[in-house]
């Protein structure tokens, strides 16, 4: 076998108490285009973000061509030649220069001269897109003209300028229409012809047998296997993900199914998600599994009327919706605890009971004026109810830890006495003991007549919660598993994008 | 690395009492300064003079709290007291309208500038500052243009020929020059507000609603708050507040002065920053303003008894709103490295 260019051995790295890599390792040659794999928390990121210089490993040496470096930061990795194309291109580009400013942006900012001549700039700038076959782009025009397939190319370009010789594509086609992909693919040929090395991360295990050569797949923070593309199937890749999966032992419901609680047909947001139909029945736990940007997310607020729907309808006991606000999908009896905890679903400086009777202060006021105490005996339930480890409901909410700020997320809906809950990623960040917290609490709405739509990437603790599993990919329901027929090695396949024959 | 450490923890719980007890250390400080260098100033006399001449910036200052409750600012307070000051005098002086027209009409000019500054902002998203400022030129610009650049006088003379018809009637100025109970009305008409602003903002539904649409957008969006609504109002009441400063600054002078809120912006502004550190509420709030508008009274009512020049006070003015903005920034970003 040919030598490895860059090769990555024994790498250790730690975050507080929490191993992230553990003798992870990865190796790349010349002109191949490798592809990396792992479920959420494998490690994936972690190693990249090492690779392009933004963490330092704790242990384990990096060679390139044979020769231990030290990438302390992003800029040193990129004077080894070293480039990340990140999923989000917007972070990089600066929208007000041109193309070919924003092309040979590490250029210019390297260059000694003091004046810049533009001719000369966009003549570079206009070879390096040929030499990709993307000509059609305007050199001269602003940045944020561009689409977010061709911002992309941009940032191939200025790679390939300041002379790459690894590219890192985190989730590149995750935004991408399957005609840009495809261009994108084309593009990522060039480069392998050039003789660049090409890392590709992607969830999608179509493109990564259609683009890679080879497969590593890591899990826990280590290197599980390493396949030749070729000689490789989607089953074998996906069992290497998962491992011996342990099954964590699974409750069963005792208890009939009420009424149909909601009825989703057709619903459409003109944007991600596309035509999508189901219903939840009382009582139900409904697990929405999907890769991140599957949708999941978009599917939960558009629910919840934070984004309208185009096309579809959604009925609630019957009624039909429409929800414009928030403050309608709430007094119709939904209830959201959004993906992004501290961002959209607490007041991290206000205090527990500050925060647990905010969905619904008519009912913590007489008139007009606030009913502290009332306030605080609510508090003081949720905080048993719930097990919440603190002992002052005035406490402000960031000295909790990530699960307990989770139960006060989900606690503060319990005053309203919701019909339907939407749950999207609620373990996300949460230790395990808050989680067996979390799920008997979802198994307790439930049991007294709720709806809950578990939305997660996590398929085994959907799995172990939801009586039934939907499967999304891109923007689509694309499967139903019932409780007794779902596996997690069914469920990734369906994730992404596969079929059984 | 333990002394270090402790050296650390000494800078901390530093700036925290600063950050809890600065400004009452400072008023405690400068009153007794003050004091020792003069017997006229720790006189009842001397502190209903000073409670007097803050009543108006305090007004002011309770119209900005609410903005930046809901985490946005209002730098057009100050010209809308300027148009309210004069449309108030001209609606008596030129037009001899009653009482009740005088006090209401106003008040619906602040209430029109509120919604124009609520229109830009959350409508079509100028960030608040921008917004603001330009209100801020085109309010001036409309009260000068309004008054001819003359202040309105008793059966002053109009530039049409003849003279203004009407006064300002005894019952108007009593608003801003007679006294009950021993204090003149415009403390009792500031007491009033900073009580009705202090139970709004801490003990009703609104109030909460205020805090947490400034706290977190998102969150209360998702709460089911209209975050967009909630901000319309805090700028109407801002407007309403700073229109009802103009009208208490009209009977207060006895005429239309024009131009007479551009230099009590600063002043309002302070004011509402050295709030945020009043006992480390750390946010903004009425009991604080009206603390703040007391801390800047007292020290600029203390210097004009040791006779700085008047073209001095700026100075102070601007010292102080640059240490309490340290005060509170040094301990917001300390509170953030925490959580981050």
């Amino acid at each position: 076998m040919v030598s490895p260019f860059l090769s990555m051995n024994a790498i250790q790295k730690s975050f507080g108490h929490v191993k992230a890599l553990e003798g992870a390792q990865f190796q790349l040659v010349k002109g191949e285009v490798h592809a990396l794999l792992g479920v959420n928390g494998a490690g994936k990121s972690t190693l990249i973000k090492i690779l392009s210089g933004v963490y330092e490993q704790d242990a384990g040496d990096i060679l390139i061509d044979g020769q231990s470096v030290r990438l302390r930061s992003p800029k040193a990795a990129k004077e080894h030649g070293i480039y990340c194309v990140y999923q989000e291109v917007d972070t990089a580009i600066v929208p007000e220069l041109s193309v070919a400013e924003n092309i040979m942006l590490d250029t210019i900012a390297t260059a000694k001269n003091v004046f810049l001549s533009m001719p000369k700039l966009y003549e570079e700038a206009r070879n390096t897109l040929k030499q990709l076959q993307v000509e059609n782009i305007q050199v001269q025009q602003p940045a944020y003209k561009l689409t977010l397939a061709e911002k992309q190319l941009v940032l191939i370009a200025r790679a390939l300028v300041s002379s790459a010789k690894i590219i890192i594509f985190d989730e590149p086609t995750a935004p991408l229409s399957i005609h840009e992909s495809d261009k994108l693919f084309s593009v990522i040929q060039k480069l392998k012809m050039q003789g660049v090395g090409c890392i590709f991360i992607s969830h999608r295990l179509p493109e990564v047998f259609e683009i890679s050569d080879r497969i590593t797949v890591m899990r826990d923070g280590t290197l599980v296997d390493v396949f030749q593309t070729a000689d490789a199937t989607a089953e074998e890749i996906i069992e290497a993900m998962l491992g011996t999966s342990f099954h964590q032992e699974q409750h069963t419901r005792n208890y009939p199914l009420g009424e149909t609680l909601l009825d989703v047909k057709e619903l459409s947001d003109g944007n991600k998600l596309n035509n999508l139909s189901f219903t939840v029945s009382e009582g139900e736990i409904v697990g929405i599994v999907g890769l991140v940007g599957a949708g999941k997310t978009e599917l939960a607020k558009t629910l919840f009327g934070l984004v309208s729907l185009t096309k579809g309808s959604v009925k609630l006991s019957g009624k039909e919706l429409r929800v414009k606000h928030p403050g309608d999908a709430i007094n119709a009896g939904m209830a959201l605890i959004p993906e992004e905890r501290r961002k959209e679903g607490l007041f991290v400086h206000e205090s527990l009971q500050t925060n647990a009777s905010f969905p619904n202060l008519r009912k913590f006021s007489n008139l007009l004026f606030m009913n502290k105490s009332a306030e605080k005996s609510f508090a003081k339930d949720i905080i048993k109810r719930l097990q919440i480890k603190t002992d002052n409901t005035e406490t402000p909410l960031v000295h909790l830890s990530g699960g307990n700020q989770q139960k006060v997320v989900i606690g503060k809906w319990i005053s309203r006495d919701s019909i339907l809950y939407l749950f999207d990623e609620p373990t996300k960040g949460v230790d395990i003991g808050a989680k067996a917290d979390i799920f008997r609490l979802i198994r307790e709405l439930a049991e007294s007549g709720k709806g809950c739509l578990y939305f997660s990437s996590e398929i085994q603790e959907a799995i172990n919660i939801s009586d039934r599993i939907l499967v999304m990919y891109n923007g689509q329901i694309v499967k139903e598993f019932s409780r007794g027929d779902a596996t997690q090695e069914r469920i990734l396949l369906y994730a992404s994008g596969g079929k059984e024959e | 690395m333990q002394a270090v450490g402790k050296k650390n923890k000494i800078k901390e719980s530093g700036i925290q009492f600063l950050f809890k007890y600065g400004a009452i250390a400072l008023l405690i400080i400068i009153i007794l300064y003050f004091s020792s260098i003069s017997e006229a100033f720790l006189t009842y006399a001397n502190f209903t003079d000073i409670l007097r001449s803050i009543s108006i910036v305090t007004l002011l200052a309770l119209g900005v709290t609410f903005t930046l409750v809901v985490g946005g600012f209002d730098l057009s307070v100050g010209s809308t007291m300027s148009l309210s000051t004069v449309v108030t005098a001209s609606l008596m002086v030129w037009y001899e309208m009653p009482l009740w027209l005088v006090i209401i009409l106003p008040i619906l000019v602040g209430i029109i500038v509120g919604v124009l500054n609520s229109f830009l902002i959350v409508v079509l998203g100028i960030p608040d500052l921008l917004a603001t400022l330009s209100m801020m030129y085109i309010v001036a610009g409309f009260h000068r243009t309004y008054t001819e650049g003359y202040s309105i006088y008793n059966n002053m003379p109009l530039t049409a020929g003849g003279t203004a018809p009407g006064q300002l009637s005894e019952a108007f100025l009593w608003i801003g020059q007679g006294r009950m109970l021993g204090l003149p009305v415009p403390v009792w008409i500031m007491l009033g507000m900073v009580l009705i602003a202090y139970v709004v903002l801490h003990h009703t539904r609104w109030g909460r609603v205020l805090y947490m649409t400034g706290g977190n957008a998102e969150a209360a969006t998702l709460s089911g708050v209209n975050t967009r609504k909630v901000k319309f109002a805090a700028y109407v009441i801002s407007g309403v507040f700073a229109s009802m400063a103009g009208i208490l600054f009209t009977a207060r002078v006895g005429s239309g002065q024009i131009d007479a809120g551009a230099p009590m912006l600063m002043e309002a502004v302070a004011a509402v920053f050295v709030g945020y550190s009043v006992l480390g509420a750390g946010k903004p709030n009425a009991i604080g303003t009206f603390f703040g508008a007391a801390v800047i009274g007292i020290l600029l009512n203390g210097l004009t008894i040791l006779n700085l020049p008047y073209y001095a006070f700026d100075i102070i003015k601007g010292l102080v709103l640059v240490s309490a903005l340290a005060v509170t920034y040094v301990y917001a970003k300390k509170r953030f490295s925490q959580t981050g």
